[in-house]
């Protein structure tokens, strides 16, 4: 079956590739540009930890048709650091101990880079609502919610 | 398994290629078929896509109110408009869920999920389909009871009067995960008060059966009445009249047969 040429922005670097018809953007990102840093969890939209932004709004790349990026700029955990610099949200999961077994996390910092781009100071409620779409196994939350508003107040921890 | 991708810029063109191939499927958001495509559903061997404008449009200025299929949640929620549907819109899955899944598609989640259809249920809203031949409106409740046999046509819009006042539309989402989970049952209800009387009741169930159903029995109840204590014990009592719900992870068929009158109770007399 003949494949599709797709270009799109990936971390502000245009890039083209050729994808079979279906394949889905998670699958275009690891296996075809070679960022492992969006994981595969469950393949069902259910655990979060494949999120990219796609010009700015956080979605869910397993459940992304490839194609539907042509032109459009997507952003994943591997763009956010400055550098060797980590991201601010980056340092702040660490200080905070938010990361256990860590394979939540590329979608956790996603969900969280989502909600402090557009709302930079967020209540913990609404740090809650915009990572209730992705799942943790490990830490309980807590920890990523604190280093979220951690993150958010420039690394002073707010309650 | 690749599958042909085939792309239109009209809507028409999009329905026409849908009704002339069995295995096509339409690619809304994407949580619905990209979901089937990754677990490996060899039934699928075409996707289609529109990116006509009109499906992804938003009519809330007058009484009578348009969806386009292709709305997402977060849009609806950014509309001040549809406040009214924040409430359901904001019930349904995560932010990047939210981003995705559209009105259109809603009417295609298999039970769990499929909580907005609950609320256009109850809104009496109607469906436009374009099928092969041309298009046509099809009540919602006429629409789910054949469902299965609709992948052929393509939805485009969907749409409903605006509630008369914002207490008479009500909503409610039974999950055991806050703030995102599937639904142990959805309860929608509106209740267009004339007088002191409800006329017109409507009142909607998701989870309780194969699809959202009306819980008529319980629209009977409330029927021509005062919402008063004894309409809504005469309510509650028959919510679960001419369910059929089934068991899953999240509840056994016989808890919500237990729970839906509870739920419709408070739903009804406005407790949180």
């Amino acid at each position: 079956m003949a494949k599709t040429a797709l270009q799109f922005q990936h971390n502000g670097r245009d890039v083209a590739i050729f994808v079979d018809g279906g394949t889905n953007l998670l699958v275009a990102l690891r296996e075809l540009i070679g960022d492992m840093t969006p994981k595969f969890g469950c393949g069902q939209g259910g655990c979060g930890t494949c999120s990219v932004l796609i010009d700015g709004e956080i979605h869910l790349s397993c459940l992304t048709l490839a194609e539907t990026v042509a032109g459009r700029s997507v952003e994943t955990l591997d763009g956010i650091k400055d550098g060797p610099n980590l991201h601010p949200l980056q340092r702040a999961f660490a200080d905070n101990f938010a990361a256990q077994c860590g394979y939540c996390t590329p979608g956790m910092l996603m969900a969280a880079k989502a909600l402090l781009d557009r709302n930079p100071q967020p209540s913990r409620a609404e740090v809650v609502e915009a990572i209730s779409g992705n799942i943790c196994r490990c830490t309980g939350y807590e920890p990523i919610i604190n280093a979220v508003l951690a993150a958010a107040s420039g690394g002073r921890a707010r309650a | 398994m690749p599958v042909t991708v085939k792309t239109f810029t009209s809507s028409h063109d999009a329905a026409a290629a849908l009704s002339s191939d069995r295995s096509a499927r339409y690619l809304g958001g994407g949580t619905l078929v990209m979901r089937a495509l990754n677990e490996g559903d060899i039934s699928i061997s075409t996707i289609v896509r529109a990116s006509d404008h009109a499906m992804t449009r938003i009519d809330a200025t007058g009484s009578r109110i348009t969806l386009g299929a292709g709305v997402t949640f977060a849009r609806i929620l950014a509309e001040r408009e549809l406040g009214f549907l924040h409430a359901p819109a904001r019930s349904i899955g995560g932010p990047a869920v939210r981003n995705m899944g559209t009105v259109g598609g809603n009417l295609f989640a298999p039970m769990p999920y499929g909580d907005f259809t609950v609320a256009m249920l109850a809104l009496d809203a109607v469906v436009s389909v374009q099928g092969g031949l041309g298009g046509r409106e099809i009540p919602l409740d006429e629409f789910l009871q054949t469902r299965d046999r609709q992948t052929g046509a393509l939805v485009l819009a969907i749409s409903f009067a605006r509630p008369g006042s914002a207490d008479a539309f009500r909503y409610r989402k039974i999950a055991r995960i806050k703030p995102k989970g599937g639904a142990v049952i959805t309860l929608a209800a509106h209740l267009p008060i004339n007088g002191s009387r409800i006329v017109g009741a409507r009142v909607a169930l998701g989870s309780m059966a194969p699809t959202p159903i009306r819980a008529r029995a319980a629209e009977r109840a409330l029927e021509g009445r005062s919402l008063d204590a004894s309409t809504i014990n005469a309510a509650a009592a028959a919510a679960v009249e001419g369910t059929s719900p089934g068991d899953n992870a999240l509840a056994s068929a016989w808890y919500r047969r237990e729970i839906v009158g509870v739920h419709l109770r408070r739903l009804l007399s406005g407790q949180e």
